[in-house]
C-alpha cells in the first residue's frame, strides 16, 4: 500500500476512493464482463467521469488537427507558396485581413504555414508513439505474464534505455543515422520518428508490464489457465483490454510530449528539415525565433498555439480516461 | 544489513548502469554509416584522417574500441574537435560550459520548489474551493506549454517589449552577480514552469491526503497554529512523492535546458551539442552525449540515497 501510495499521481477529484482499484475483486460480474467484451471503451459514463464540455472541445479540436494534417488544401486562405508583396512593403507583418495570424519575413501566410506543418508534426508523434506502443507494449506484456528472467532482461533493458534523458537519446539517433549531408526528407522524417518511437517504447513497456503483472495475477486468468486456454489467447483476450486503457492513457500523453519533442529537435538542428515547402510546427519555431527578437513574434506564435492547443487537449483526455478507468502510473 | 553495505551495493549497480550507458552509447555511434573519419574530417589530408582512425582504433572491433575510448574518457580525455588546421580538446569546451547548464538546472529545480511548496499548501489547505480548482486548472494549462514556447513569450514580452530583463545573452556569476542572475532569470523560469506545476499538483494531492490523519486532528486540538501544522507536521510525510518526481524530472530537465540554452544563446553543453551537429563532430558528440548521460546517471543515484534520508521507512526496506 505504501508503495502505491509513493507512485500516485495526482486526482482532480478528491472524493476519488482510494479502494477503487479493488472493485473488479468485490464484484466477480464486472471482471468476467470485462474478460469477455475486449475492449470496454464504449462504457456509460458514471456522471462525474463524464467527457464535459472541455472534453468536447478537445475532440473537436483534434479532430480539425487530424484534418489539418490529412487535407490542409481545404482550409481557406492563401496558398503554401503565395508571397504577399504589399504586406512587406507596407512592413505590416502582425495579423490582417488575408492572413489572420499575420505573415512571416519573406511574406508567407503563418496560418497557411501552421496547418501545412501539421502533417509533418502528426506523422512524427503519431507514428513515433505508434511504434513504441506496439514493441513497447508486447515487450511489457511478455515481461510482465511470464515474469522469470525474461522480464528481468527486458526490465534492464528498459532502464539502461531511461538511463539517457530522452531528448538526448533522440538526438543522438537522429544524429547518427539521418544527418549526412544530402540525406533525404523522408529518410529524416522517417529516423526522427523512429527515434522518437525508440526513446517511447521503455516508458509504454514498463507502464504496461506493471499493469500486466498485477492483472495476470487474477482469478479470470488463473481460470483461464485451468481451462487450457493457450497463452497468446489469454493475454490477448484476458490480459490486454484491462492493461489496454493504461497504455492508451500514455499514448495519448506520449503523443502530446512527442509533439512537443519534434519542437526540440527542430532547434537543435535535428528535426523534420525545415524549407519553403516542408514545414513542421517545430521547425517553424525553430527557423521564426529569430525574428521574434526582431520585433516580430507572430512566426513563433502560430506554431506555438497549435502546439499548445493540441498537446492541452491530449492531456486532458488522457485524465479522462484516468479518471474513468482508475488507472495508476505504476502498479507496482 | 549495515547502511554501508547497502550504499556499496547501491555503487556496484551504479557503476554497471554507468558501463550499459556508455557502452550502448558507443554501439550506437559505431552504427554510423560511412566512414567516421571521412564523416569528422570531410576537409582534412588523408594524412589526418589515418591519425584519427589511429586514434579511435577504427581498424579494430567496436569492444577493443569502446575499452579504449572508456579508458580516455574516464581519465577526462573527451576526444577532439577536429577543425581545418587544428585540433583542440573537447574538455575545455565543456569545463566553461558545463558550469551554465548546471546553473541552469540548479536555478529552475530550486524556483520550480521554491514555487511549487507555498503553492501546493495553499491549494492543499482550500481543497474544493473556487480558489483551489483555480489553480489547478492554470497548472494543467501550464502543463501543455512546452518550455521552448513559454521561453519564446517571455523574451519578446519581458525582453523585447517591455525590456525588463535581457532577452539573450549570458553573464558569469563572477563578472557581475546582479546581471548574472538577470541574464538567468527568464531561462531559469522558462525551464521551471512545466516542473511547477507537476510538483504542486503531486504535493496537493498528497497534503490532502495526510491532512485527513489522525496524527493532524491530535496537533490541531492541541491548539498549535494551522500554519505550523502544514508546515512543520503535515509537509514532511507529504514531500515523498515529491523528492521522487524531483529526481525522475532532472532527465526532462536536461533536455530542456539543453533547448532554453539554444533560445536564449546561453553558452552551455546544449549550444556545444547543437555546434557540434552542425559541424558534424561526431568523435566530440559520443563524449558530450555521454557527458550528459552519465551525469543524469549520477544525479538519479543521489536521489535514491536522498530519500532514504528523509523517509526511514525507505532506509529499512
Amino acid at each position: 500500500m505504501a508503495d502505491q501510495h509513493l507512485d500516485r499521481e495526482p486526482t482532480d477529484d478528491l472524493d476519488a476512493p482510494v479502494a477503487d482499484i479493488e472493485v473488479g475483486l468485490a464484484e466477480p460480474g464486472t471482471v468476467a464482463a470485462a474478460a469477455v467484451t475486449p475492449v470496454p471503451v464504449q462504457v456509460e459514463l458514471s456522471r462525474s467521469k463524464r467527457i464535459g464540455v472541455f472534453g468536447w472541445c478537445a475532440i473537436g479540436w483534434l479532430t480539425l488537427v487530424a484534418l489539418m494534417a490529412l487535407v490542409p488544401g481545404i482550409f481557406p486562405g492563401p496558398g503554401l507558396l503565395e508571397r504577399s508583396r504589399e504586406a512587406i512593403v507596407a512592413g505590416n507583418f502582425g495579423p490582417q485581413s488575408g492572413h489572420w495570424l499575420g505573415i512571416d519575413n519573406s511574406g508567407y501566410d503563418l496560418m497557411t504555414k501552421t496547418i501545412h506543418g501539421t502533417r509533418a508534426s502528426m506523422i512524427v508523434a503519431v507514428s513515433g508513439v505508434g511504434f513504441a506502443l506496439i514493441v513497447g507494449g508486447f515487450l511489457g506484456l511478455v515481461a510482465g505474464y511470464f515474469r522469470g528472467k525474461l522480464d528481468t532482461v527486458l526490465t534492464g533493458m528498459f532502464n539502461v534505455m531511461l538511463a539517457f534523458p530522452t531528448l538526448v537519446l533522440a538526438l543522438t539517433l537522429v544524429t547518427i543515422f539521418a544527418s549526412q549531408p544530402g540525406t533525404s526528407y523522408g529518410r529524416r522524417v522517417m529516423v526522427v520518428s523512429a527515434a522518437i518511437g525508440i526513446v517511447s517504447i521503455p516508458i509504454l513497456g514498463r507502464i504496461t508490464r506493471a499493469n500486466t503483472l498485477v492483472w495476470s495475477e487474477r482469478e479470470f486468468v488463473l481460470a483461464a489457465k485451468l481451462l487450457g486456454t493457450k497463452t497468446p489467447r489469454i493475454l490477448w483476450r484476458d490480459v490486454l483490454p484491462n492493461v489496454l486503457p493504461a497504455m492508451l492513457q500514455i499514448t495519448l500523453l506520449g503523443i502530446g510530449i512527442a509533439i512537443v519533442a519534434e519542437g526540440g529537435l527542430s532547434l537543435l538542428g535535428v528535426g523534420v528539415p525545415a524549407s519553403i515547402d516542408s514545414p513542421s510546427w517545430g521547425n517553424l519555431i525553430a527557423t521564426l525565433r529569430s525574428q521574434l527578437f526582431l520585433g516580430r513574434p507572430w512566426g513563433v506564435f502560430a506554431p506555438s498555439l497549435a502546439i499548445f492547443l493540441t498537446v492541452l487537449s491530449l492531456n486532458y483526455l488522457g485524465d479522462v480516461i484516468r479518471a474513468r478507468f482508475d488507472v495508476r502510473e505504476s502498479v507496482l | 544489513m549495515s547502511r554501508l553495505a547497502t550504499i556499496g551495493r547501491r555503487l556496484g549497480q551504479l557503476i554497471v548502469v554507468l558501463v550499459l550507458v556508455t557502452a550502448l552509447n558507443a554501439l550506437l555511434f559505431s552504427m554510423l554509416p560511412g566512414d567516421l573519419a571521412e564523416v569528422n574530417i570531410p576537409f582534412g589530408s588523408d594524412a589526418q584522417r589515418e591519425a584519427l582512425r589511429e586514434d579511435l582504433g577504427l581498424n579494430e572491433p567496436v569492444y577493443v574500441q569502446y575499452g579504449r575510448w572508456l579508458g580516455n574518457f574516464v581519465k577526462g580525455d573527451f576526444g577532439s574537435y577536429y577543425r581545418q588546421g587544428n585540433v583542440t580538446p573537447v574538455l575545455e569546451r565543456v569545463k566553461s560550459t558545463a558550469p551554465v547548464s548546471i546553473q541552469l538546472m540548479i536555478y529552475a529545480q530550486l524556483l520550480a520548489l521554491g514555487l511549487a511548496i507555498p503553492l501546493g499548501i495553499f491549494t492543499a489547505r482550500r481543497a474544493g474551493t473556487r480558489a483551489d480548482k483555480a489553480t489547478n486548472t492554470v497548472a494543467f494549462a501550464l502543463l501543455a506549454v512546452p518550455n521552448f514556447v513559454l521561453g519564446l513569450v517571455l523574451a519578446y514580452v519581458v525582453g523585447v517589449q517591455l525590456r525588463w530583463l535581457p532577452p539573450q545573452g549570458y553573464v558569469h556569476l563572477g563578472d557581475n552577480v546582479v546581471d548574472h542572475f538577470r541574464s538567468m532569470a527568464i531561462p531559469s523560469f522558462s525551464l521551471a514552469i512545466g516542473l511547477i506545476a507537476t510538483y504542486m499538483r503531486l504535493l496537493r494531492t498528497d497534503l490532502v491526503a495526510t491532512l485527513q490523519q489522525d496524527f493532524i486532528l491530535m496537533a490541531k486540538s492541541k491548539g498549535i497554529s494551522e500554519r505550523r501544522v502544514l508546515w512543520r507536521h503535515a509537509l514532511r510525510p507529504s514531500s515523498i512523492t515529491l523528492i521522487t518526481s524531483a529526481g525522475l524530472n532532472v532527465g526532462a530537465l536536461i533536455g530542456g535546458a539543453l533547448i532554453i540554452e539554444i533560445i536564449f544563446n546561453l553558452d552551455g553543453m546544449g549550444r556545444l551539442i547543437f555546434e557540434a551537429i552542425g559541424e558534424r563532430q561526431i568523435v566530440a558528440i559520443q563524449s558530450l552525449v555521454a557527458i550528459v548521460a552519465v551525469g543524469y546517471v549520477i544525479v538519479n543515484f543521489l536521489v535514491d540515497i536522498l530519500y532514504a534520508v528523509v523517509d526511514p521507512r525507505i532506509r529499512r526496506g
